[in-house]
């Protein structure tokens, strides 16, 4: 469906000028390959700091490595963890066969889950607020086998994914979300009123609003920076070359390239995410690749744009506007009789 | 693990690990909207349809039932619109709703709708307040003669006021809202009416009161069955509206809707008294209606299930 000149859904070729921009720079997104991840964190500190972005309390999750839980109004990168008992590619994880006992992972998650659920927002405050889920301490992991199996981790930056259709800034309406001259999203803080619409516009759960200061916040992929020519903070900052920033079609290339490189040497699970015009949302101007399944990393497998389908809400809408209004007037010639 | 949306603070069980979500932690941002939102969603439907009413009670001379749904139509928006900026995040911008118009976000077409019809509603129930010694005056004239057009004009905005609320949560991803999306205009129109003719049967006499007893039948058969509808899709997201204190809210707002209708039937035309509290009782079970489809969404959202759906179950059924 379209509105106007604006496709609501599909692939778009140029989403700068169609929101208006003349003579615009290229696209430019992320293309963050998580099989590099080391899991140091800079990105998510060098955003922050970049950004000043505030602090979201200091709990430990029991994720893993992962104290940072969810992107949020206050947490523009976030690193995930995820344990498992299998081998990535032909590498060696050096636990095979030793006396270690099995992972505790799989226990810790039960109990994170169990406790998140309690939470106000079912855990969805992470990111953007304290949240304790007072996991038990450090003890040593629930006996088992004897064997610990082979282990690999799985760790990914997630970021805002700068949607081709965002959600988000569809939604907006007060204009305080925008798409700028680069093809990113980013809020204006002059004009945002903490409506919230866009918490729950956006497919990935990404943008939040900000509890102290009552308005929306999310990565502007360092606007600031991009006016003055310099990369993001956290591409900036990351020592692995997992996150890579550059325009959009030079990172799908690379991408695909990638994604080659590591079938050969026998990672045939690495695949991309978010890097289809095709998908959901238009295609991501930051995308991922990715070791498993989305929803490991915490990822929509499909997310949709909801404005997708605004065309057929209205219409539905509409009639039941037209039916409300019939039924109104019907019971008023009835009444004459 | 175990879907268990049901609000309840008791300690969870140790549940097993679970495999395809990350932690348990859901995908989406449960909405920040606080209930006002619900609230909003009822008053605005109240006020839609009793604006409705009192076109057409100004048109056949039930003058009973037009000052009272003047009145309570401008009520409803008023207190809603109250609500609606006590949820902002930054009430003191409520204004900057107005700085654009974007067909994109049915929030904004709702701003415009609302700052289009509420003046509207607003004039023709000035006319009714307005004290006797003011009616001579140029201005009071002016307010008794736009009276009419004002409310005619108040009942052509309305049927949109009741349905865009519907669309402004269908466009979200919030799954039980967004896959409701082809069936929640009709369950909220259907209560609208519903709701403004109980507040007819509450504030004119039963002989003024016909057509809202009507317009309250025909709105309670259509909200009980696009609702039952709406917890009958396979979806994952279903389970939000079966389970919980949606579910509470809805099998609430379905006795009181239905038990307000039938008193109607039987004793509305009668029995002032009987008209009065089925008019409450309908009242009431919009009010349940809108609270329950809203902690629906909210609850659909901390479960990661409904966002990961690649492998749509069947719903348990209860
Ligand atoms: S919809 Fe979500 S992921 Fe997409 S641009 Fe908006 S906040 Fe980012
Ligand atoms: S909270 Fe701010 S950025 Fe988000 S939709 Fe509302 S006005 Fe736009």
């Amino acid at each position: 469906m379209t509105l106007g000149t604006h496709p609501l859904y599909g692939p778009v070729d140029d989403v700068a000028t169609q929101a208006g921009h003349v003579g615009h720079p290229p696209r430019v997104g992320f293309f963050t390959d998580t099989s590099v991840c080391i899991g140091c964190k800079a990105c998510e500190v060098a955003c922050k700091e970049w950004n000043a972005v505030p602090e979201d309390g200091f709990n430990l999750l029991g994720m893993s490595l992962d104290n940072t839980g969810m992107l949020g109004a206050d947490s523009w990168r976030h690193v995930a963890f995820v344990e498992q008992p299998r081998r990535l590619g032909r590498q060696d994880g050096g636990v095979a066969g030793l006396p270690v006992g099995p992972s505790s992972t799989s226990y810790a998650a039960g109990v994170v889950a169990g406790r998140l659920r309690q939470a106000e927002r079912g855990g969805g405050e992470l990111g953007t607020a304290p949240l304790d889920p007072g996991v038990p301490g450090g003890g040593p992991p629930p006996p088992g086998g004897a064997d610990r199996m082979d282990f690999r981790w799985l760790m990914l930056s997630d970021v805002c994914k700068h949607c081709t259709h965002a959600g988000c800034l569809d939604v907006c309406p007060t204009g305080a979300l925008f798409r700028t001259e680069f093809g990113t999203v980013v809020v204006q803080d002059d004009i945002c009123n903490g409506c919230g619409y866009c918490v729950s516009g956006c497919p990935f759960g990404v943008i939040d609003r900000r509890p102290t200061d009552g308005q929306a916040h999310k990565c502007t992929l360092c606007y600031d920076r991009l006016r003055d020519g310099l990369e993001p903070a956290c591409a900036k900052a990351c020592p692995t070359d997992s996150i890579q920033f550059g325009t959009l079609d030079e990172l799908r290339d690379r991408a695909r390239g990638r994604v080659a490189q590591l079938h050969a040497l026998g990672a045939t699970e690495a695949r991309l995410y978010g890097d289809d015009p095709d998908d959901g949302v238009g295609g991501c101007g930051a995308f991922f690749l990715l070791l498993d399944e989305p929803e490991v990393y915490g990822l929509p497998p499909d997310p949709v744009v909801p404005t997708r389908d605004l065309g057929r809400m209205w219409k539905a809408a509409g009639v039941a506007a037209l039916a409300l209004a019939a039924a109104a007037f019907s019971v008023f010639v009835e009444g004459r009789r | 693990m175990s879907w268990s949306g049901d609000g309840s603070r008791e300690a969870a069980m140790v549940p097993p690990a679970e495999v395809d979500t990350y932690y348990g932690r859901p995908v989406l941002k449960p909405p920040v909207w606080k209930e006002d939102i619900a609230y909003y969603f009822f008053l605005g439907g109240l006020a839609a349809g009793a604006s409705l009413l009192a076109a057409g009670a100004d048109q056949t001379g039930r003058l009973r039932l037009r000052r009272g749904t003047r009145l309570g139509a401008v009520g409803a928006i008023g207190l809603g619109a109250i609500f609606l900026v006590r949820d902002l995040g930054r009430p003191d911008r409520f204004h900057h709703m107005l700085r654009v118009a974007k067909p994109t976000s049915p929030m904004s077409v709702g701003t415009w709708l609302l700052t289009a019809y509420a003046p509207l509603a607003g004039t023709a129930a000035l006319a009714e307040v307005l004290p006797r010694r003011w009616r001579r005056t140029t201005l009071g004239r002016l307010v008794d003669t736009a009276a009419r057009p004002a409310g005619v004009a108040a009942a052509l905005a309305a049927p949109a006021v009741a349905a865009y609320t519907a669309v402004l949560i269908a466009d979200t991803a919030v799954p039980a809202w967004n896959e409701g999306r082809d069936l929640l205009p009709f369950v909220f129109s259907a209560s609208a009416a519903a709701s403004a003719g109980g507040l007819g049967m509450l504030v004119a006499p039963p002989e003024e009161a016909a057509p809202a007893r009507r317009l309250a039948q025909y709105g309670a058969l259509v909200e009980l069955v696009a609702s039952r509808q709406l917890e009958r899709r396979r979806s994952p997201s279903v389970e939000a509206y079966l389970t919980g204190d949606a579910r509470r809210c809805l099998t609430r707002a379905r006795g009181l809707t239905a038990g307000g209708v039938l008193l109607s039937m039987l004793l509305g035309r009668r029995s002032r008294l009987a008209a009065a509290v089925s008019g409450a009782a309908l009242l009431a079970g919009g009010f349940y209606e809108r609270l329950g489809i809203f902690r629906a969404g909210v609850a659909s959202t901390k479960e990661p299930r409904t966002t990961v759906r690649r492998t749509p179950q069947a719903p348990a059924r209860t």
